[in-house]
Order: structure tokens, then C-alpha cells, then sequence
């Protein structure tokens, strides 16, 4: 696939974090509170970046970049949202 | 309700903005086509959060082209595979610039020749990539970059030039309805020939809302019907149960436009012109099922 070493076609390959670590980006930080969370997974649903657990709702805060939605969304407003103290 | 499959297609974590509604939407497409799928991307936001070269994150092909050919190249890939005598998904991933705007040629050709794929068009109502210009999807009154008056032209009505085509399906969906939105896909991709589904992709920078209010607003789109989810297969026309209930009851569209700053020029006249566009376009769709159901 190469012409003169140089790659005919530019080709990426899959790998995690080719974007680099997303939760950097972060100003709030969600918190589940884990007494009413009734594990309906509504928040895991319309997360934009999956990064929430569909079973357990553990959010991976090395990608999450805080967006809020799972806090807006939560039936039972068992999520919120705390300040980075970076 | 039909199960969603856990699995993610995409690797953590693509660099759109936060709450992206586009991405939201890309999920459950990936869900439902599965494993056997190319996705071919013109210009637009998705051709720029893959990653950087030469790692991505999507663990399935992605052919990236340039903004006027998606259509064209989607065709000879889906003959291609047809040929060699696979059943490979084709599934475009397109904006609305270069659906509505650009594109439009190319797609206009492909779905008039009956190519076999699926294109979707994650509508955010303007140029979102490069900075949120107007674009012929922009609504009336919205302010972007170029109209900073709020656009003075309508809307352009990309679903009635697709409905032109008379195609074996066509639907519109919306990123805040993920159910809805996976049974459409599932369903495009199961009937052979040129599909088109559009997408109201809710865009928190663009719009100028709060990124954790993304869903709450594309819900409020829905419920005011001034978007309204249907499907329709050839003549049959289909509107989707919650815009079905948005029908009876719409919510005013006031409260969709005061949620948004890119609507905050909108004066009350201009308010009431939207809403009678909105009205009027209800009372069409109605008017639509009834023809198609052959009550009319």
C-alpha cells in the first residue's frame, strides 16, 4: 500500500482516546447519589458520549465531559452536578 | 419495546461539544445497523471528532469525502458491494449544509437512479462545524454567525423535495427520542433501495442553550410540532406516536423559541408568524394521513 514509502491511502485505525481524554474539558462533575438512584438507566440512555454504565450507572469521569444531561434527565433528580476544583 | 444492544460502536470519547445531540443520535444509528456497516461522511462535524490521524474511534469503516459527493460515493460503494454479493449496510452521515445545501445534487441523482443505501441527515440548523454560519436549514428568525438579525427566509423543506423521489422510506426522527429513532434505522436498513431518514440534532453552542438542556430541548421541538416525527413508505404516511400526542395538544412554539438564545431577536410579530407556519404545517400533515389512509 505504499508508492515510494510514502502510504497510498491515509487509513486510521481504531484505538481509545484518539481524541485524547475528554474529561479534561470538565467544569462540573456529576455525582449519583446512590440511596434514591433506582437504576432506570434513562441517564446512560441519552448520555452523548455513553461513558455511563447501562447497569451499574458508574460514570467514567477520564471521558465525561460534564454536559449535564444525565443530571437534567434523572426521573428521581438524583444526579448533580458539583464543581471541578482543578 | 424493542431491546437496544449495549454495545457502543464508537471508542471513548469522540471531541464534540459537550451535549451534542448529532452524536447522541450517531449511538443508536451505529446500534441499529450493526457490525456489517460503512459509513460514508461528508464535511461536517462528524468528519472532525473521529480522531486524530491515524487513530479514530469508530471500530467500524469510515470513508470520509468531500461535501458535494457523500450521495455519489454512498452509490458506487453500495453497487460495488451489491456486485461482489454482500448485504453491507451504506449508511451516509451527513449535516444539513451538506444535505440540504450541497449535496443536494448528488443525492437527488442517487435516490432517482434507486442506489441502495441509507442517508441520514443530522439537521442542527446551520453550519455547525465551522462556526455556526446560516445555512438553508436555518429557521426563521434563528441568529447565526451570517444573519446576525435572525434569518428573514424560511426554513427550507428538505423533507418535501426528498417525498419528491417517492422513496420505499422515508422518516424523520429526532436525538431526543432514541427509541423512536433506533426502530427507524432498524427499519431502513431492512427494505432494499434509496432510504432517507432526518434527524432535529439539538446543537448547545449553536443554539445558544445550556449543554445539559440538549434533550429537554429537541423533547419541547416535538412537543410545539414544529417538528413533527412520521414515517412514510412510498404513499403510506405514518406520523410516530409522540408527535401523534403533540398533535392534539401542541404546546405553544413560544416555548421552544425562548429557550434559545439564537431566537432572542424573535419580536412577538415574528413569534406569530412561526406559530401560524407551524399551525399551518400541523393541519398539512393531518390532512396528509388522511389523504394517505384514503379517508380524503
Amino acid at each position: 500500500m505504499t508508492y515510494q514509502g510514502i502510504p497510498k491511502i491515509t487509513i486510521s485505525t481504531p484505538k481509545e482516546a484518539a481524541m485524547g481524554q475528554t474529561g479534561t474539558w470538565r467544569t462540573f462533575r456529576p455525582v449519583v447519589n446512590r440511596e434514591t438512584c433506582n437504576h432506570c438507566g434513562i441517564c446512560a440512555m441519552y448520555c452523548p458520549d455513553a461513558v455511563i454504565d447501562q447497569d451499574t450507572q458508574e460514570i467514567d469521569l477520564v471521558y465525561c465531559k460534564g454536559c449535564g444531561i444525565c443530571a437534567n434527565e434523572c426521573p428521581k433528580k438524583c444526579i448533580t452536578m458539583i464543581r471541578e476544583e482543578h | 419495546m424493542t431491546e437496544i444492544p449495549k454495545e457502543e460502536m464508537l471508542l471513548k470519547c469522540p471531541s464534540t461539544c459537550a451535549g451534542c445531540g448529532s452524536l447522541l443520535a450517531l449511538r443508536y444509528i451505529l446500534k441499529a445497523a450493526g457490525r456489517d456497516t460503512v459509513l460514508v461522511i461528508p464535511a461536517c462535524c462528524n468528519s472532525v471528532i473521529q480522531g486524530v490521524y491515524p487513530y479514530m474511534l469508530h471500530t467500524i469503516p469510515v470513508y470520509n469525502i468531500a461535501f458535494a459527493a457523500a450521495a455519489a460515493c454512498a452509490s458506487g460503494m453500495s453497487e460495488a458491494f451489491r456486485a461482489k454479493g454482500k448485504k453491507t449496510n451504506v449508511i451516509v452521515y451527513a449535516g444539513d449544509g451538506g444535505t440540504a445545501d450541497i449535496g443536494i445534487q448528488a443525492l437527488s441523482g442517487a435516490l432517482e437512479r434507486e442506489e441502495d443505501f441509507l442517508y441520514i441527515c443530522y439537521d442542527n440548523e446551520a453550519y455547525g462545524n465551522t462556526g455556526m454560519q446560516r445555512s438553508g436549514a436555518t429557521p426563521l428568525g434563528a441568529i447565526t454567525t451570517t444573519t446576525p438579525n435572525g434569518k428573514r427566509i424560511v426554513k427550507k423543506d428538505l423533507d418535501r423535495m426528498i417525498e419528491a423521489h417517492n422513496l420505499p422510506y422515508q422518516a424523520t426522527a429526532c436525538a431526543s427520542y432514541p427509541a423512536d429513532l433506533y426502530n427507524k434505522v432498524k427499519k431502513a436498513i431492512s427494505i432494499p433501495g434509496p432510504k432517507f431518514i432526518h434527524i432535529l440534532a439539538p446543537c448547545p453552542p449553536g443554539w445558544k442553550t445550556p449543554s445539559e438542556k440538549t434533550v429537554e430541548v429537541g423533547k419541547l421541538a416535538v412537543k410545539s410540532g414544529i417538528w413533527v416525527l412520521w414515517e412514510k413508505e412510498y404513499d403510506k404516511l405514518t406520523i410516530s406516536a409522540p408527535s401523534k400526542a403533540a398533535m392534539k395538544r401542541p404546546v405553544p412554539v413560544t416555548d421552544y423559541l425562548s429557550m434559545q438564545g439564537r431566537y432572542k431577536k424573535v419580536d412577538a410579530a415574528l413569534a406569530a408568524q412561526i406559530q401560524a407556519n407551524v399551525d399551518k404545517n400541523l393541519r398539512k400533515m393531518e390532512a396528509e394521513v388522511k389523504i394517505s389512509e384514503g379517508a380524503l
